[in-house]
């Protein structure tokens, strides 16, 4: 297995520690003149999201984590995997309720997903940064009022529940961002 | 392909306002400018300084300093320089592994001397003029560690440690669990040197006898390197010592340290042998010090990465 040293250790970079893959945050390096060198090494687990840091004495090593980044399409969900497909292969894998977590809620089949991959098994799936879906349930809001402000509860069609101004309606179209949840615009038909 | 500088024109026109300051500091004090080889058959066999090697098996310089002393020795009197260093693997927000070196040397001054010297020539160079500081090595520890650097063993400075969230390598071996210097160094870096010369510098001196490098140690209880380093905005910026001038002595700590290095399998360099020569045929009693100018320029100009005050970094060179 390749081994990666504190000086290729750079943000983004993928290691493994004690058979948990992690990405490389931030690495500070350290030296008195005259004394020991190290680095600081803050890292975040891909599988649990935790961050933690490390001191190593400068010029150690991890080893490389075969973890990478990579588009694939969504198909369909049969109640307990995520099926998703390789673009150019057609190769199809089955993500789990971990790695799928926030993403789920935001995706109706065919769309374009991120997904890290460890060793070829989903590590997480990221969602597209916006998506269009279609409001299935909201109440009527009140007619005229676009200026207030004000907002309401309404759920989409993949059951993802947002706050949307008071003058959208039910069966319309809404763009969403999904790495905060918030409403953006009406997408029109 | 990003070919251009990462320092602006106005870093680098104050960069050149920095070393024209400089040499008029030294003129003015009749201090002799010199130039040394940078590429040597010999290299520093300090523990935790790399040198490059060359493909004919030389070495590039990490300081001026051997060369400098063997001036020193045959008479030159007072003397300084403005030179390239090398020093392998450095490389970091405060680290390019290619810099800028001045050094001088004072024969007659101690180390507390050219403390004074080092803090004129900062305030020629428009450092702040009042609020300068100077710890002995001791009391910067008692005040930001909150013990005495020179009784605690080993296994305590580590477990102190990380009772501030400093853990260490996980894989320590049995020498560096029993290593106080190793500790005393991740003290250093990362909780004492940090606070030091917040406001204006700060010197630090009287090291523990055990990181004297090239400095001589003074009998106490207990002994003490008179070395120094100065601190702005906790970066070090200088090493100073009041020089070794004992030739057995000299020889003993560069084998001593060509042992350690060989028992961890570390490149073991030549020392130089010509240093020696020098010392035994005499170098007058003196003292010296070097000052990293990019990080002296980055200070000034209130910058927080060196590649801001160098032309090109080493990953653009």
């Amino acid at each position: 297995m390749a081994s990666v040293s504190t000086n290729e250790m750079k943000s983004g970079t993928k290691v493994l520690i004690d058979g948990e893959p992690y990405s490389v945050i931030e690495n500070e390096y350290r030296k008195p003149g005259k004394g020991q060198a190290t680095n600081s090494i803050k890292i975040r687990n891909l599988k649990t999201g935790r961050v933690l840091e490390k001191t190593l004495r400068s010029g150690d090593s991890w080893e490389a984590a075969d973890v990478e980044d990579t588009d694939m399409q969504y198909l369909y969900n049969d109640g307990q995997f995520w099926t998703l497909m390789d673009p150019s292969s057609y190769e199809q894998i089955q993500a789990g309720e971990a790695a799928m977590a926030d993403a789920a809620q935001w995706l109706k089949g065919e769309e374009t997903v991120r997904v890290t991959l460890w060793n070829g098994v989903p590590l997480s799936v990221a969602a597209p940064n916006t998506v269009e879906l279609t409001i299935t349930e909201t109440d009527p809001g009140l007619r005229g009022d676009t200026a207030t402000g004000g907002t309401k509860p309404a759920k989409l069609e993949t059951g993802a529940v947002v706050k949307v101004p008071l003058f959208v309606t039910e069966g319309e179209k809404i763009k969403v961002d999904t790495r905060t949840g918030e409403y953006l615009n009406r997408a029109g038909k | 392909m990003n070919w251009k500088p990462t320092a602006s024109f106005d870093t680098l026109r104050a960069r050149a306002a920095l070393l024209a300051r400089i040499r008029q500091f030294f003129a003015e004090r009749e201090v002799l400018e010199v130039t040394t080889p940078v590429l040597s058959r010999h290299a520093t066999v300090d523990r935790h300084i790399d040198s490059f090697a060359t493909v004919d098996g030389r070495w590039l310089q990490t300081s001026p300093e051997f060369a400098m002393k063997r001036l020193l020795a045959a008479g030159s009197g007072p003397i300084w320089q403005l030179a390239p260093v090398f020093r392998l693997d450095e490389q970091g927000r405060h680290h390019n592994c290619e810099f800028t070196m001045l050094e001088w040397y004072r024969p007659g001054f101690d180390h507390r001397r050219l403390m004074d010297e080092v803090e004129s020539l900062l305030r020629s160079c428009d450092a702040p003029e009042s609020g300068w500081r100077r710890f002995s090595y001791r009391e910067a520890f008692e005040l930001h560690a909150g013990f005495d650097p020179h009784t605690l063993d080993a296994s305590a400075l580590r477990a102190r440690l990380r009772e501030r969230g400093v853990a260490g390598p996980d894989d320590l071996s049995a020498d560096e669990g029993a290593d106080r210097d190793f500790w005393l160094d991740l003290w250093m870096s990362h909780v004492v040197g940090p606070q030091l010369g917040r406001g204006a510098p700060a010197f630090l001196y009287d090291f523990p006898a055990s990181q004297a490098a090239l400095a001589r140690v003074r009998d106490e209880l207990p002994p003490v390197a008179e070395r120094f380093e100065l601190f702005w905005h906790g970066i070090e910026l200088a090493n100073g010592f009041h020089e070794l001038t004992d030739a057995v002595e000299q020889r003993n700590r560069f084998e001593a340290d060509q042992v350690w290095r060989r028992q961890r399998g570390r490149v073991v360099p030549p020392h130089d042998r010509e240093l020696i020569a020098a010392l035994q045929s005499g170098l007058p009693a003196c003292a010296g010090v070097a000052i990293g100018v990019e990080r002296l320029l980055m200070m000034l100009l209130g910058k927080s990465c060196i590649d801001e005050v160098m032309a090109f970094p080493a990953d653009r060179a």
